[in-house]
C-alpha cells in the first residue's frame, strides 16, 4: 500500500494560521484595549466615560437614524425594481440587472465624488441653494445611491426562486393582486429582505467616506467616531469598535446569518 | 387591456427613473471631462486637457499604478490562500470546518473600520511598522473570506467519486487534487479572484490605516483631495473626472464583451 505524502486536511492549515493571526488575535486585542486604560490597567472607564456623555450618545442615535432611513429608502426603491425585473418576461432582463450592478465596479470613492460634483452643480442653480447646507439629506442620498445594488441583488435572487405557479394558484383561488403580494411575494422574499437589510444597514452606520465627502464633515456616524479616536485614544476607539462588533454579531444572528451565496457583490452573476 | 399597458409603462418608467438617477452623476463627469475648463455647469468647448493632465501627472499615474498592482497582488495571494483553505476545510472534520468557517465570516460581516482598527492595533502591539506588507495583509484579510465563499459552493457541487477514481487509478493525492478536483472548481476560483480584485480596488478604510506613509491609491487620493481640498487640487480633481470616465468605459466594454461572448457560447451549444 502506498503511503500518501500529504493529507487533504492539512491544506486548511495555512488559512487557519492566517485567520488566527490576522482576524482572531486582532479581535482579542480590541477586547483587551476596550477594557484597559492608558496605563494598561483593567478598567471600565471607557464604558463609563462613553455612556455618560450625552453628545456622544446623541451622535450614536443620529447615526442609527441615518442608517435606518437609508435602509428603508433602499428597500422601498429596491423592492419594486427587483419585483418588476424578477417577474418580467423580457428575454434580456439580465442586461437591465447588469445596469444596476455596473456602477458598483467603478471605484467607490470616485463614485461618491461624482455625486458630490452633481450636488455642487445643483446647488449653484437658482432655487436649489438649500441643497448646499442640507448635509444630512446629501449624506442619506449618497448612501442610498451607493448601497442600492446591495439591496437589489439579494432581493432579485430570492424573488427569482419563487415558483410562478404559486401566483397562478393564488389568482385561481380568488386572491386579488394585493393579497397575492402580501401573502406570497413578501413572505417568500423575506430571506432576501433580511440579507439586503444587513448589507445596507451596517455600512450606512460605519462607512464614513460618504458622510465625510457629502456632508461637509458635519455629519458624524459611528464609523467616523472610531476613526477619530484612532489617532489619540485607542482604548476608547476599541471600546466603540467592541460595541459595534457586538451589535453586528447579534443582528447577524437574529437575521439568520449571512447568506453567502446570494449577495457576494454580484460576483455570481 | 389599456390598464395593463398603463401598468407596464409605469413599471418601465420606475426602473428607468432609478437607472437615470444612478447614472446621472457619472454621465455628468463624463461630459465635463471633455470640457476646456474645470467648472461643471458651463460647457466652454471640447478639449482633451483633462486627459492630458491625467496622463502627464506622474503622481496621479503612480497612484493608479499602485492601486492596480496592489489589487492584483492581493487578489492573487487571496485566491491561492482562499482556494487552498477552502479545499482543506472541505475535507476536514466538521467541527474544525465550522470553526474556520466562523472565523472566516468575521471580516465579511464586520464593519471595515473595526477590521482596520483591530489590525492596526495588533501591528503596533507586535512591533510591525506600517509597510507594503501590512497593507497587503490588510487587503488579504478583506478579500480571502470572499474567495472561500465563492469556492465552497463549487466544492459542494463537485462529484466526489472522481477523486476516488483518480486515486484508484494510481494518482497521488496531490496529483488527484490538481488534475481532477481543481478543474471542477475553476469557475468559483475565477469569480473569487474577480471579487478580490474589485474589493481591493474599492477599499478606502483598510488601506488608509495599514498603508505605509506616502503610499496613495485612487481611493485615498480622491478622498483626501476632496475632503482636505487645497488650491491646486482643483486641477487634479478635473483629471479625476477623466479617470472616472476611462474606468467607466473600460467596465462597460468589459461587460458588453463578456456578455457577447457568453451569448455566442450559448448559440454554439445549440
Amino acid at each position: 500500500m502506498k503511503i500518501p505524502r500529504f493529507s487533504r486536511k492539512t491544506l486548511c492549515i495555512p488559512y487557519a494560521v492566517f485567520l488566527i493571526f490576522f482576524v482572531i488575535i486582532p479581535m482579542l486585542v480590541i477586547v483587551f484595549y476596550a477594557f484597559t486604560d492608558k496605563n494598561m490597567h483593567i478598567s471600565l472607564g471607557n464604558f463609563i466615560r462613553f455612556f455618560s456623555d450625552p453628545t456622544k450618545l446623541s451622535t450614536i442615535v443620529y447615526s442609527l437614524v441615518i442608517a435606518l432611513i437609508t435602509t428603508v429608502i433602499c428597500l422601498l426603491i429596491a423592492y419594486p425594481v427587483a419585483y418588476i425585473l424578477a417577474r418580467s418576461k423580457m428575454k434580456r432582463k439580465f442586461v437591465i440587472l447588469m445596469l444596476f450592478v455596473l456602477p458598483m465596479w467603478i471605484n467607490f470613492v470616485l463614485r461618491v465624488n461624482a455625486l458630490r460634483e452633481l450636488f455642487n452643480l445643483l446647488s449653484s442653480l437658482g432655487g436649489m441653494e438649500w441643497l448646499a447646507s442640507s448635509n444630512y439629506f446629501k449624506t442619506v442620498f449618497g448612501m442610498v445611491y451607493d448601497f442600492l445594488p446591495f439591496m437589489i441583488l439579494p432581493l432579485y435572487t430570492t424573488m427569482l426562486k419563487i415558483d410562478p405557479s404559486l401566483y397562478e394558484a393564488s389568482a385561481d383561488l380568488g386572491a386579488n393582486g394585493f393579497t397575492t403580494f402580501t401573502r406570497i411575494t413578501v413572505p417568500l422574499s423575506m430571506p432576501g429582505i433580511m440579507s439586503g437589510v444587513t448589507m445596507v444597514f451596517l455600512p450606512s452606520m460605519t462607512n464614513y467616506v460618504v458622510s465625510d465627502m457629502l456632508g461637509n464633515a458635519k455629519v458624524t456616524i459611528i464609523g467616523k467616531f472610531i476613526s477619530d479616536y484612532f489617532g489619540n485614544d485607542w482604548h476608547m476607539g476599541s471600546m466603540i469598535a467592541l460595541v459595534l462588533l457586538i451589535v453586528v454579531f447579534v443582528s447577524t444572528w437574529l437575521t439568520g446569518g449571512f447568506k453567502s451565496e446570494e449577495n457576494v457583490r454580484g460576483a455570481n452573476l | 387591456m389599456n390598464k395593463q399597458l398603463l401598468i407596464k409603462c409605469l413599471k418601465a418608467f420606475f426602473v428607468g427613473l432609478v437607472l437615470l438617477v444612478l447614472y446621472t452623476p457619472i454621465l455628468l463627469l463624463a461630459i465635463y471631462s471633455f470640457d476646456k475648463t474645470n467648472m461643471i455647469g458651463r460647457f466652454e468647448g471640447f478639449s482633451l486637457t483633462h486627459y492630458a493632465a491625467l496622463f502627464g501627472n506622474s503622481k496621479v499615474l503612480g497612484m493608479i499604478g499602485n492601486t492596480f498592482l496592489l489589487a492584483f497582488l492581493a487578489a492573487i495571494l487571496s485566491t491561492v490562500l482562499g482556494t487552498v483553505g477552502a479545499l482543506g476545510m472541505f475535507y476536514t472534520k466538521k467541527r474544525v470546518k465550522m470553526l474556520i468557517h466562523g472565523a472566516s465570516q468575521i471580516p465579511v460581516i464586520n464593519a471595515e473600520i473595526v477590521t482596520a482598527l483591530s489590525l492596526t492595533v495588533t501591528f503596533v502591539a507586535i512591533g510591525l511598522h506600517r509597510s507594503y506588507f501590512t497593507l497587503l495583509i490588510g487587503h488579504m484579510v478583506i478579500c480571502t473570506p470572499f474567495v472561500v465563499l465563492s469556492v465552497m459552493p463549487k466544492l459542494k457541487q463537485m462529484d466526489n467519486s472522481l477523486y476516488e477514481a483518480a486515486l484508484d487509478l494510481g494518482a497521488s493525492p496531490f496529483k488527484a487534487l490538481w488534475k481532477v478536483v481543481l478543474p471542477q472548481i475553476v469557475p468559483g476560483v475565477i469569480s473569487g479572484f474577480m471579487l478580490a480584485v474589485t474589493l481591493s480596488l474599492d477599499d478606502y478604510i483598510v488601506t488608509m490605516y495599514t498603508r505605509p506613509s506616502g503610499f496613495e491609491t485612487i481611493s485615498t487620493y480622491v478622498y483626501n483631495a476632496t475632503t482636505k481640498g487645497n488650491a491646486h487640487t482643483a486641477v487634479t480633481l478635473a483629471s479625476l473626472w477623466a479617470l472616472t470616465t476611462i474606468i467607466f468605459v473600460i467596465i462597460v466594454l468589459f461587460v458588453v464583451i463578456s456578455n457577447l461572448s457568453g451569448l455566442r457560447k450559448k448559440e454554439a451549444k445549440r
